[in-house]
Parts: structure tokens; C-alpha cells; sequence
């Protein structure tokens, strides 16, 4: 780890206001950002660290939303987003308790690390991810591997999640990182079923939507007979070549499917 | 006799230590006006070094020197710890490893200069900001790439990148493919025994100390061995005699091997003490380790096994591709030559077998000794081999084992591979593991499972080790440049307490339990009176170390040998104080007592007497109460058992779960059962971990692309299954005074055949003809295997 600054505001403005600063970066639960700074793999000048800062935490319920700011623990999350189940349980099974109580939803998604679990929640349930500056819809957010439509310096302060009629999430974790090797959330609306796919693809988390087109029809595993995806732009690697991700995407998603019921 | 002797299962007193954070392990070392050393490494496998400029770093703040190898001009380099003679007689290529790189670097991880400074930070800070160019020679990393004509060479003045190409028995070559011509059945098959990182839990640390007031170097280090590196770094590398340098080896958090070996760290912060004229210290990061402690197993072999139409095994041939790395790590040569050969009979009646090795020199970590080192590699070809010919033949894989299995009339068994098995009984532990993993209600488990819609499978495997390896004779014709015993003192105290000083050492063996029972049993007292004392040349007289699954049946029998001295002399004592012959005195639950009679004295009326000879035969014997023994022993010991895993395989995602698995082992007598079951838990763990998640990659220009537990998969509590271990089959060791044979190593030598068996039996008994999958086998390999079959 290199010598840097570290900076803990109270407020979010404090935080917007010091991420101005250059060679500033901010700092999450730090579960990707610590590890990178120890293998000395990057060198901000400052943390803005985004822990202190109260408004920032919390999860509520109510009119057919959960709503989770920005910097709630995954921990929290499994304990207090109840009101949907499906995406309690994928906070309860990120990584392990260390890292559910560090890192944060927020941090998740502004990294969009292909393999993370919280993308797939959010682009599945058309989540709405709210910052200090504006509302960005989970459709145009996640703008592939390592890449979203955030600014330099805006902050994730929300992030509304609606409550869908069911929803599974179903991952196959890599055996070394436990990071999603495949997984696959699957929500079903009453204007249609989204399905979201996540450590399969060069490009980050995606939607497939011929199995979101045939399951809005028949939400049942067995509609997504004769669908497959696409192996050409999956992830290939010691893990898993690309068919195989292609072939997990498909069998994950039955999956899913039959769980959600 | 008191409790807790031999056979009883005492805790773990070192446990104690280690579970409230007591442990002392030399990172833990700390000594006045410490200095750090952080060292630059080559992030390329294979270059020459253009330019190395340390200027502008040792104006760094807080460096204290900056080394490079020119400040180890006149060092020797790493020595290799066993020379091989090849097949045509002549000796291994030996190429130098310095400590420090000498104008070229040959893998990722190589150390290029160190920087010794105030902090670890400073230090490292200073590493960055020295001058490297290195013009990038072509990396070798596949083996039979480097053996090929006009291959990049890992060391020019060697000529090639071939080590050594060995035959064992060399005289059996023509027989052994006669034989595999004119064979009924021959069974082939092509694997690879996967590259590992050792990922001890502790990872290295060495701290050089130098007192110049009476020229005294001190090493703390991460060893199995702490004599064997006052050896090798002492007479090789740094020519500093034994009685100027200590080695101490404290706790070790694990070693699997790969804290045996000698390493440059270790001579480096000895040598720079001295230069810099304070202590000096280095802690590996577990990014360094993966990328500096020696890697295990990485073979390429091809077997094939000649069998009549019945099962009989006619003859075997095994060829075999071994990697070595970037340079000889202290025991690699041995490893897939005398420690794999001599093993290739396994527990089989096999008349004729030849197996030849090349050993290959790649830009890569070295490789060298990883838990069974060895016989895992000959364990799994045989045991995977005789499945697939068990398959093609129609016959059960237990049964076509029987039928081949060396049987209890025939021992001291002579193999064609030179080494002579003592005792043995391999139906009996094979009855016992049909019995224990219930055999008999696998078919019934097997249609449960294809009711939900997964393959089960049921893997056997038998094997036989070779444990303490010895006699030292015997090992020094075949290339050991040192010896195989092991050394002993008991030092008896006035008051009766005891402290024995071994030469094995424990990090994770159990020794300060197991050694106490051994002794208290001689005596009938309380173990919780004999302290055992270890890792330290300044305590302990000589030692040749912990690896092998040879502690307690060379250990432990050098300490045996002492006690056996100290009870003649105490019984003289006991004579001298009953006024009674010698010859008549019985030693029982820590009392002498002379026969026939009601007289007797207390162990401790002895001991005082030793040490307060006021009523003492001074004229016969010398006051006090303590002895040394060294113990070489005659031959190998051969703990073998038989195991089954039981698997289901998801045919849509390729994932395997291991659902039970089942050992049955003949380690001879046991000292304490639950540390051995201890011993067999962890080593299935690690051999599961090798079958199904582990494995070191390189990329085509050698990088380590599992460079980090991002990638690298180990074994985790939900990977394996609650086991179902058994050692009550006991033939006891014939030539040692415990009858004891080893534990350490059966678990991973064992695992992996069994496992992969396992999940080949689940795919063929699916109707999804595979005939074999290479480790790990991973849901991906699985999945895609399943996708060639049907295809």
C-alpha cells in the first residue's frame, strides 16, 4: 500500500466536495479497493471514505419498493429487505461475513465487477440507482466490465429496487474467489419477467431477453426449451470456458425459474 | 501404567498454545534494532538483465543497503540435496542457483536485489525504485516444448533443458516391453498430475542474526529441518562451519513439504546480518509464496499396464515427464525417482515393471516435495490405470485389486522396483473399507440419486507409501548427500521430570503429545512429566528433520534407543540403592522393584540419586541421567489402506459433490488414534483439494495466472464430507522398536485415484463413456467431458 490521505465526511455533499480533489477516490467497504491498494495496484493521492456518513445507510419499505441507500452493508441488507426475499438472499450469500458487513451496495454496483451479485439483482429488477446528481435507470447504468454510467465523483446515495411477484437467484460460485462463476437472477413483474446474467460475459452483467420474452409467456423452466446463449463474447478462463458459461446461463436460469415458482 | 500412554488419544498439549494465539512463530521474532528486507523479484519468466541500477533507490529514505548479486560473489549457490545418475550413468545437470540473480532471471518470483531498510514499507518503497531492464528471452514452460530442438534454454551452460533421464530398473527395460508386446490386454492411459502451491497457513519468514563479538550467526526460520539448513546453507552456500551458526526453527504454522527445502531467503538474511551489522528480517507475503515456495507434483506420464484376459497384472511401464522448475530445489531430483519409481508395484504382485523419468527444467517456481511427494504420483497412475483396465476386462475394481494383491504369505515381499515390503495385509483393510463406506448399499444410494436426476459414483483406490526413508547406506548409493537417521537426547532431571530433545519437528505433527505417551509408556509415568523439546541446533544434537511421515518411526525411535539407555543405567542405579543384582530389576508403573521380592524404589529415588550421588556407584557409573541416540533404520516402512469416495456428479453443470468417503488404513501400531485420524483428515482434505479445486497455471509466457486465492482454489470445509476413517487393521512395522509406520502422508497419497475414480464411475455407470478426466477435475472439465461423449 502506498501513503495516501484519507478524508471521512459527515455529509454527502462533504463527500461530493472532496471527491473533487485530484487523484481523489472513494472508498466504499473497501472489499475490492483495500485489496487493490495493498498489492499497490493503484495509488489515489485520497480516500474519500463514505462510511461516516450516516444518510447513507439504511433500507426501507413501502409502496411496492425496497429502497437501500448507498452505503448499507450487504449484511443489513439480508436482514432488513424482507419485503423481497430473492434479493435478502443474495446479500446474505455474497462472499463471506467479513465482507457482508464491509461491503456496500453502493460500492458494488460502481464497480460492476463482472462476477459481483448486486448487478444481476438490479438490471433483473429494473432498479432505479439514485446519486448525489440524478436517478439512473439499472438499463442504462451497467455499461460493461468494470464500467458504469457514474460521473467522476457522483455517489450512489440509493438504489430502488421494486418488488416483483417472485424471484429466484441462483448461482454456481467459482470455487476459489466464491464470486459468482454463472449466476442468474430471475424477477418476474407484472409487466413481464427480466432475467439477468452475471459472471458470464466480456461485457458485465446482461439481460437475456429471449428467455425473458419466453418466460413472460410461460413462467415455467420448461419455456425455455430450445433457447440457448450465445457462448461467442462469454467470459472464457481457467474456470470455465465459454460454452460452459453459455451452458450455466441456460441451466442456471431454469433453475431460477423453478425455484421462483 | 498410568493414562495416557501409548494407545490412548491425548490431546493436543501444544494446542493449548496454539488456540489462545501463544504460538511463537518467527515472525513473531523480534530483535533489538531490527532491519527489513523487502526483495525485488522478476515479474518475467525468462531474461537477461540489461541494467540493474540502484542508485537513485539507496538514496531512499531509510534504506540501509541495498544488495545485488555482486555482493554474493563469493557464496556458493543453492545445493541440490540428492544427485541422480541417469540411465546412461551419467550424473543430473546441476545448473547454479544463486541467491540472487546473476545476469539473467529465469521465472516470475526470482529474486533480482534486496533491499534491506529501516521499515518493511521503506524497504519495499526503495525495491520500486530501482533500475531494471530486462530484455525478455522466450519463456519455456510446457515440458515437451523445452525438450524439443532449438528450445529457449532455462540454463545455457547446461546444453539442454533435460535434468536427467532415468530407467529404474534399468535392466527390466527390455523385459517390460517384451512382456507389454506379447500381453493378452494392455491398458493405456495419458494423465497429468496437476502443479500445486503448498499454501502452508504460516507463510515463510527467516530473521539473520550476527554477533560479531564472538562471530555468531543466528537464523530463525521457517523449517521443517533447522539441521539440515545449518548444513546445506553452512557448508554450501555461505561457508559458515556448524559451530558458528544456529538454526532455530519455532512453531511452524504447516509446511506439507515445503518448508523442508533450503531457501535463497534464508541464506540471504544470514549473509546481509553480517554485512549490515544488524539483525535482518524477511516475511513472506502470500503473494511472494505462491510465487517462491516450491511448487509439487506437475507430471506428464503415460502408463500402460499389460494384464492377462482374467485381471492378472503381467507388466507395467510408466514414462513420465517431471518438472523441476527454474532451478533444483533441495530434494526435487529425488522426488520423482526414488520416492516415485521404487512405489510404481503399489500393493500388487506386478513381476515386471520399468519406469523412466525426465526430469525437465522449466521457467517456472521450482518444484520439489508436497505432501506424499511422490508416491501421490505413482499412487494415482497405478490406481487410475488399474480402474480403466478393470472397466475394458469386465471386472469389478475391487475385485481385479484382490486379485492382484500382494498377500499376507508372501511378505518380506521383494518388488521389481528395489524396495522390499516388510509386512502388510491389503484384503484385510480392503474388507474393512467395504464394510465401512457399506459397499453393499451403494446401489441403492446410486438409483436414489439418478431419481433426482445426478449421477452417483463410487471411486476405490488402493496404495502403499514408502515412509522414512532410509537406511541412510542404502540412500547414499542412490544420490542422498546426507543421512537418513534420527537423533535423540532424553535428559533426565533430579527431580524425575524429563526433556526430550528430537531432531523431528513438529508444525502441525503433534510431537509434544505423541513423543510424551512413547516415553511415559516406557516408564509407566505421567506423560504430563516430559516436556519435548525441538527446532533448535543449539538445543537439540543433531536431527535430519520432519517429512516423510518419518517422525515417530525414526524419530521416535531414536528416542526409544535413548530410553532404552537410560533405563539400564537407572536400573543400575535401583541395584546399587537395593543392594540387589541388576539383573533382577524390573522396572513397572515407575517404580524398580526387585524381583520376587517386596523391595522397591520410586523412579524419582533414582533419578536423585543420579544427580545427588551421596549413595551411588560412582567406581561403575558417571553421576547423572542423560542420553543420546541416533537411529538409522533398516528399511522403508509401508503403511498402505484401502479408500473409497463416493461422489454425485450434476450432469447439466458438471458440479461434483463429494458425498463420503471412507479409509481404511494398516499404519501398524498407533500411538495416538486420534492425532493419526487428525493426520488422515487433513491429507484427504489436501488430496480432494488436488482432484477437484487445486491447481498452479501458467500462461504460455509464464506468468503464474493463479497467482492469488482469487484463482487459486483450496479446499474448503463444504467441499468434503464428514470421513469415515479406520485404522484397526495393524500389521506392525517389522524392524522398529515401536512397530510404528507413518501417517502423515496416506490421506493425499490415497485421495485423489479414489475421487477421480469416483466421478469416472458415476459418469460410465450413467451410460457416459469418459475414460478419464485430468485434475482438477472442475465443473468445466467435467461438464465438458459429458459434452464429448454425447457428442
Amino acid at each position: 500500500m502506498y501513503a495516501f490521505e484519507l478524508v471521512r465526511p459527515a455529509t454527502v455533499a462533504d463527500a461530493v466536495k472532496a471527491l473533487a480533489a485530484e487523484g481523489a477516490q472513494a472508498l466504499g467497504g473497501g472489499q475490492t479497493l483495500i485489496p487493490t491498494l495493498k498489492a499497490r495496484l493503484a495509488s489515489p493521492a485520497t480516500l474519500v471514505s463514505l462510511a461516516g456518513i450516516a444518510e447513507l445507510r439504511g433500507v426501507t419499505t413501502g409502496d411496492g419498493q425496497v429502497r437501500i441507500k448507498g452505503g448499507t452493508p450487504h449484511a443489513v441488507v439480508a436482514r432488513e429487505a424482507g419485503a423481497y426475499p430473492a434479493l435478502a438472499w443474495l446479500a446474505d450469500h455474497i462472499g463471506d461475513p467479513h465482507v457482508r458487513n464491509r461491503g456496500t451496495i453502493g460500492g458494488s454496483l460502481a464497480n460492476n465487477d463482472p462476477s459481483a451479485c448486486y448487478p444481476a439483482a438490479a438490471l433483473a429488477s429494473g432498479a432505479v440507482i439514485v446519486t448525489n446528481a440524478r436517478e439512473i435507470a439499472a438499463d442504462d447504468f451497467f455499461q460493461g466490465m468494470f464500467t458504469t454510467a457514474l460521473e467522476e465523483g457522483e455517489i450512489i446515495t440509493e438504489v430502488i429496487f421494486p418488488i416483483p411477484q417472485a424471484a429466484h437467484y441462483e448461482k454456481l460460485r467459482q470455487p476459489a474467489s466464491r464470486f459468482p462463476l454463472v449466476a442468474v437472477f430471475v424477477a418476474r413483474y407484472p409487466g413481464g419477467v427480466r432475467v439477468a446474467v452475471t459472471g458470464a460475459s466480456e461485457n458485465g452483467v446482461f439481460r437475456w431477453t429471449e428467455a425473458e420474452t419466453a418466460l413472460s409467456n410461460d413462467f415455467r423452466a420448461e419455456a425455455l426449451k430450445g433457447l440457448a446463449v450465445d457462448p461467442d463474447g462469454m467470459i472464457g478462463d481457467l474456470h470455465g470456458t465459454p460454452e460452459y458459461r453459455a451452458q450455466l446461463a441456460g441451466a442456471l436460469t431454469g433453475r431460477a425459474v423453478a425455484a421462483a415458482g | 501404567m498410568p493414562d495416557g500412554g501409548i494407545g490412548a488419544s491425548n490431546k493436543r498439549r501444544e494446542d493449548v498454545r496454539f488456540l489462545t494465539g501463544k504460538g511463537r512463530y518467527t515472525d513473531d521474532f523480534n530483535r533489538p534494532d531490527q532491519t527489513y528486507v523487502w526483495f525485488l523479484r522478476s515479474d518475467v519468466a525468462h531474461g537477461r538483465i540489461r541494467k540493474l541500477d540502484i542508485s537513485a533507490a539507496e538514496q531512499m529514505p531509510g534504506v540501509v543497503k541495498i544488495f545485488t548479486a555482486a555482493d554474493f560473489a563469493s557464496a556458493g549457490g543453492i545445493p541440490a540435496g540428492w544427485m541422480v545418475t541417469d540411465r546412461f550413468g551419467q550424473p543430473m545437470k546441476e545448473p547454479k542457483h544463486p541467491i540472487l540473480a546473476e545476469g539473467k532471471v529465469r521465472h516470475v518470483g526470482d529474486p533480482i536485489a534486496a533491499v534491506v531498510a529501516e521499515t518493511r514499507a521503506q524497504a519495499r518503497d526503495a525495491a520500486e525504485a530501482i533500475e531494471l531492464d530486462i530484455e525478455e528471452l522466450p519463456a519455456v514452460v510446457d515440458m515437451r516444448a523445452a525438450l524439443a530442438d532449438g528450445a529457449s534454454l532455462v540454463h545455457e551452460e547446461a546444453g539442454t533443458n533435460l535434468c536427467y533421464d532415468w530407467g529404474f530398473v534399468e535392466d527390466n527395460r527390455d523385459a517390460v516391453d517384451a512382456a507389454i508386446k506379447a500381453a493378452p490386454h494392455v491398458t493405456t492411459l495419458e494423465l497429468v498430475n496437476n502443479r500445486l502451491v503448498p499454501n502452508a497457513m504460516e507463510p515463510r519468514a527467516a530473521i539473520g542474526e550476527y554477533d560479531a563479538a564472538d562471530d555468531q550467526h543466528t537464523l530463525y526460520t521457517t523449517s521443517q529441518n533447522p539441521h539440515v539448513i545449518r548444513l546445506l546453507m553452512g557448508a554450501f552456500v555461505l561457508g559458515i562451519p556448524e559451530q558458528k551458526l544456529r538454526v532455530v526453527a519455532p512453531d511452524v504454522g504447516g509446511g506439507f513439504g515445503s518448508k523442508i527445502f533450503h531457501y535463497a531467503e534464508e541464506a540471504f538474511v544470514t549473509a546481509a546480518a553480517k554485512a549490515v551489522g544488524r539483525p535482518v528480517k524477511w516475511t513472506s507475503t502470500r503473494s511472494e509464496a505462491f510465487m517462491s515456495d516450491a511448487h509439487g507434483r506437475d507430471h506428464v506420464t503415460r502408463i500402460e499396464l499389460a494384464t492377462d484376459l482374467q485381471g492378472k497384472f503381467l507388466a507395467i511401464r510408466s514414462t513420465t515427464l517431471a518438472n523441476m522448475g527454474a532451478y533444483l530445489s533441495t530434494f526435487a531430483p529425488s522426488i520423482p525417482t526414488y520416492l516415485h519409481g521404487t512405489l510404481m508395484a503399489g500393493n500388487y504382485t506386478t513381476p515386471l515393471i520399468y519406469v523412466n523419468v525426465r526430469a525437465v527444467f522449466t521457467n517456472t517456481v521450482p518444484v520439489d516435495a508436497y505432501r506424499g511427494a511422490g508416491r501421490p504420483e505413482a499412487t494415482f497412475q497405478l490406481e487410475r490405470v488399474v480402474d480403466k483396465a478393470a472397466r475394458e476386462l469386465g471386472i469389478d475394481p475391487i475385485e481385479i485389486r484382490r486379485k492382484n494383491f500382494v498377500k499376507p504369505d508372501q511378505y518380506p515381499y521383494q518388488t521389481p522396483v528395489a524396495v522390499n515390503y516388510d509386512t502388510g495385509n491389503y484384503d484385510a483393510t480392503m474388507d474393512k473399507l467395504v464394510e465401512i463406506a457399506d459397499v453393499a448399499g451403494f446401489p441403492a444410494r446410486k438409483a436414489e440419486s439418478a431419481a433426482r436426476g445426478k449421477l452417483r459414483g463410487l471411486g476405490i483406490s488402493s496404495y502403499i507409501e514408502a515412509c522414512g526413508i532410509a537406511p541412510s547406506n542404502l540412500v547414499g548409493q542412490l544420490g542422498a548427500r546426507a543421512g537418513l537417521y534420527e537423533a535423540a537426547t532424553v535428559r533426565v532431571n533430579p527431580t524425575g521430570g524429563i526433556t526430550v530433545f528430537t531432531g523431528s519437528h513438529s508444525h502441525g505433527q503433534g510431537h509434544e503429545t505423541t513423543f510424551p505417551q512413547v516415553v511415559a509408556s516406557m516408564l509407566g509415568i505421567d506423560p504430563g512429566q516430559i516436556e519435548i523439546s525441538h527446532g533448535d541446533t543449539a538445543k537439540v544434537p543433531f536431527g535430519m528433520g520432519t517429512y516423510g511421515s518419518r517422525s515417530l518411526a525414526v524419530g521416535g525411535s531414536a528416542i526409544v534407543k535413548a530410553m532404552d539407555k537410560i533405563i539400564a543405567k537407572a536400573k543400575k542405579i535401583a541395584a546399587h540403592l537395593m543392594e540387589a543384582s541388576e539383573a533382577d530389576i524390573e522396572l513397572k508403573d515407575g517404580r524398580f522393584s526387585v524381583a520376587g521380592t517386596d523391595r522397591s524404589v520410586a523412579w524419582t529415588d533414582v533419578t536423585l540419586a543420579a544427580y545427588v550421588p551421596h549413595n551411588y556407584p560412582l567406581e561403575q557409573i558417571e553421576p547423572g541421567l542423560e542420553e543420546t541416540a541416533f537411529y538409522d533404520p533398516s528399511n522403508f516402512t509401508y503403511p498402505a489402506g484401502c479408500y473409497a469416495c463416493e461422489v454425485e456428479v450434476d450432469p447439466e453443470t458438471g458440479v461434483v459433490s463429494v458425498l463420503g468417503f471412507a479409509a481404511a488404513d494398516d499404519f501398524g501400531n498407533v500411538v495416538n488414534p486420534m492425532i493419526v485420524e487428525g493426520q488422515v483428515h487433513g491429507g484427504i482434505a489436501q488430496g480432494i483439494g488436488q482432484a477437484m479445486l487445486e491447481a498452479a497455471g501458467y500462461d504460455a509466457d509464464g506468468q503464474l495466472v493463479t497467482g492469488s486465492y482469487m484463482d487459486y482454489a483450496m479446499p474448503r470445509s463444504n467441499d468434503v464430507p464428514s470421513y469415515k476413517v479406520d485404522h484397526s487393521c495393524v500389521t506392525p512395522c517389522t524392524h522398529n522398536p515401536l512397530g510404528v509406520k507413518g501417517c502423515g502422508e496416506a490421506g493425499a497419497i490415497g485421495s485423489p485415484p479414489a475421487f477421480v475414480n469416483a466421478v469416472l464411475d458415476a459418469l460410465n455407470g450413467g451410460g457416459i463413456a469418459v475414460d478419464h478426466i485430468n485434475m482438477p477435475l472442475t465443473p468445466s472439465r467435467v461438464w465438458a467431458a459429458i459434452q464429448a461423449a454425447r457428442a
